[in-house]
């Protein structure tokens, strides 16, 4: 007899953490993003997807709001901003 | 003094009590706020002790065994893996006739990990020589600790003690405690004056090797004493009733058990959640009672002897499991008895922090008047059970 | 017996808050058990906090199955489960909300609200919810009086005197906003 042992892969994306999110959600403005990927790299959640200039997005599915995105942009062009939830 | 405090601080409020000279552990949860009040005590110099960090728990126990050996009152505390990381050394302590006391805030073992609590890990360390002590709450954690050391360095006794306080759910909990006054414990607990210790001035060797003409003997004396703890433990305990006005340090509890017919057995702080359910029952004319068992490690095969001997129902509550056997308490409390006309059943429940509700004792009291079983799972969800092996 | 479950997420203090509360209790000689829940810890992680008090030791160590009294110090978790199953009869619940807060009307127990974040963004600078939410518990419940709360948030935040002031302001200003 067996229990639970074993998760396949991308299990954890049924694991919607976006619910997390209390009060403040990333604001991706596209406008003077260099397409460096630190955003992409710092992302505890490893949600935000994008690859060119000003593509960049947040999957606000997975996203807890934690800000390190907007922390570490240097062209400071993502905005924590309030989300009334 | 009474005050409300958190588990894991009445606990190093009671340490800080007894005054070790050396502390040193490794954090682990749900141990880990033992440790970090410890610290802070040391480091606020309102404790007069060493704290020795360390890389592993193996070291933590290495540390406070070679302290000890000094001639030093030690601390450390542990869970779960940590605890069997230790377990080397644990058996050591013991050969060694060291009283060294440990918590262990009792919580599941791996794997799968869980950080919860049950008592697997204490129970599956029984046979190192430890005394072993199960708290109810966190005033009986704090008597068990203070009595604890006293019994433990008794020159007729030299064995370390574990008290087990169950992780969590009295880690974690916070309520009221009556801390004993340091003076009265100054009074009752003296300083540690070992028969022997490790002394430059007088130089000898601990932890020799022993073949096997002298191995069959250091067992049998570590068996005889913790037999003569039988008696010992309840002097202590008067002793301790008479200083500080609680019945705390025991062999057993009994809890109305005197005309029931049907009796739980239990450690540690389940045995609160099945007082509760007992007063109901015995409000609805249900003659049910506890028999909480205090000290595991002596076994106290005659005072659960003689509690039980006229109770037709016995039902045996374990947060253990010795896989493909039963229950470790079950096991030991049937062999008590070879009437069959008992009916005897051992139940497994609250492993790995499965809640043990009123009902799951509601239903554990029904099933022991029904029919006997050797090791019912409470609370399964067979839905989490496959034939095959199955990823999730 | 009374019982109380605490719905928050992990960092919100909701331990503290059920801390303070069994500390009010112990000053008015009750006797209270406040214990967490645990997930797998993780700030921002929905998480429970339980409270028991009686005027005698506490012994039950399950979790709060039916409580008598429901906090809720972040509203997102309304939407999640349903924070009102299995009360008391009589039950009551404080809740900390926002603007876009719905509350539930199916429901037959005594709800009591006030924008806890909001006040405490004002008065501490910052949105924690459960000083001023235990200002409110007192008032709603009568279980426990405002000054035994405010005499164990002193205790709580004893060498901390900024804050201490500014979580003893929450508190009065909970108190006064149900």
């Amino acid at each position: 007899m067996f229990s639970v042992l074993v998760s396949s892969a991308k299990s954890s994306k049924q694991n919607k953490t976006g619910s997390w999110r209390s009060l403040t959600m990333p604001k991706y403005l596209q406008t003077n993003c260099i397409a460096c990927n630190l955003c992409k790299l710092i992302c505890p959640e490893g949600c935000i997807e994008g690859k060119e200039k000003n593509k960049y997005d947040s999957n606000l599915q997975y996203c807890k709001g934690c800000g390190l995105c907007a922390y570490i942009c240097p062209k400071k062009d993502i905005e924590m901003v309030n989300e009334n939830k | 003094m009474k005050q409300f405090l958190e588990g894991s601080w009445a606990v190093a409020e009671a340490v800080k009590l007894c005054k070790p000279g050396v502390i040193s552990a490794y954090p682990i949860t749900p141990q880990t706020h033992i440790v970090e009040h410890l610290a802070k005590f040391v480091a606020d110099g309102r404790i007069n002790a060493e704290s020795i960090n360390v890389e592993s728990e193996h070291s933590a126990a290495s540390v406070v065994l070679g302290s000890q050996a000094a001639g030093v009152r030690s601390f450390t505390a542990t869970s779960s893996q940590g605890l069997f990381l230790m377990a080397e050394v644990v058996f050591n302590i013991a050969g060694m006739r060291l009283p060294i006391m440990m918590v262990c805030a009792n919580r599941a073992i791996s794997a799968p990990i869980n950080i919860w609590n049950d008592q697997q890990d204490s129970i599956s360390l029984r046979d190192a020589g430890w005394i072993q002590l199960y708290a109810e709450n966190n005033q009986e954690a704090i008597d068990l600790i203070i009595a604890g050391y006293k019994i433990g360095e008794m020159p007729k006794v030299m064995l370390p003690i574990m008290v087990c306080v169950d992780g969590f759910i009295l880690t974690h909990g916070m309520e009221t405690v009556d801390m004993p006054d340091a003076v009265a414990v100054d009074k009752f607990l003296p300083a540690y004056n070992p028969p022997f210790k490790l002394d430059v001035d007088n130089p000898m060797s601990f932890g020799l090797l022993g073949d096997p003409s002298v191995y069959t003997e250091n067992r049998y004396s570590l068996h005889k004493t913790l037999e003569e703890l039988l008696e010992i433990i309840p002097q202590v305990g008067s002793e301790y009733k008479s200083a500080f006005g609680r019945d705390s340090v025991r062999l057993v509890e009994k809890y109305r058990v005197h005309d029931a017919e049907t009796v739980i057995v239990a450690l540690g702080s389940v045995c609160g959640t099945i007082k509760d359910v007992i007063d109901d029952e015995r409000e609805k004319g249900n003659k049910v009672g506890l028999l909480k068992i205090v000290t595991y490690r002596p076994f106290p095969k005659a005072a659960i002897y003689n509690a039980l001997k006229n109770v037709p129902n016995i039902s045996i509550l374990d947060k253990n499991i010795s896989l493909g056997s039963e229950g470790a308490v079950y096991t030991e409390v049937k062999a008590l008895f070879n009437d069959s006309t008992k009916k005897i059943s051992g139940f497994v429940a609250g492993l790995g922090g499965r809640d043990i509700s009123k009902g799951t004792v509601i239903e554990m009291l029904r099933l022991t008047k029904e029919e006997v079983n050797n090791c019912k799972f409470m609370d399964l969800d067979t839905s989490l059970l496959w034939e095959e092996f199955r990823v999730s | 017996m009374k019982e109380i479950k605490i719905f928050a997420r992990a960092g919100q203090g909701a331990i503290t808050m059920a801390a303070i509360l069994g500390e009010s209790l112990f000053y008015e000689n009750k006797y209270a058990y406040a214990f967490p829940h645990f997930g797998a810890a993780r700030m921002g992680a929905p998480m429970n906090a339980f409270l028991r008090f009686d005027d005698k030791p506490i012994r039950l160590r399950s979790k709060v199955y039916t409580p008598d009294y429901v906090i809720i110090v972040d509203p997102t978790l309304l939407d999640g489960e349903n924070c009102f199953s299995d009360l008391k009869k009589g039950a009551k619940a404080v809740v900390a909300v926002r603007e876009s807060t719905k509350i539930p009307t199916s429901t037959d127990m005594e709800i009591y609200t006030l924008p806890a974040e909001k006040i405490a963004q004002e008065i501490i600078g910052r949105p924690f919810a459960n000083t001023v939410l235990l200002g409110a518990f007192s008032k709603i419940s009568g279980e426990v009086k405002l000054e035994a709360i405010l005499k164990a948030v002193e205790k709580q935040f004893k060498g901390k005197p900024g804050i201490l002031e500014k979580n003893l302001a929450a508190v009065k200003k909970g108190y006064e906003s149900v």
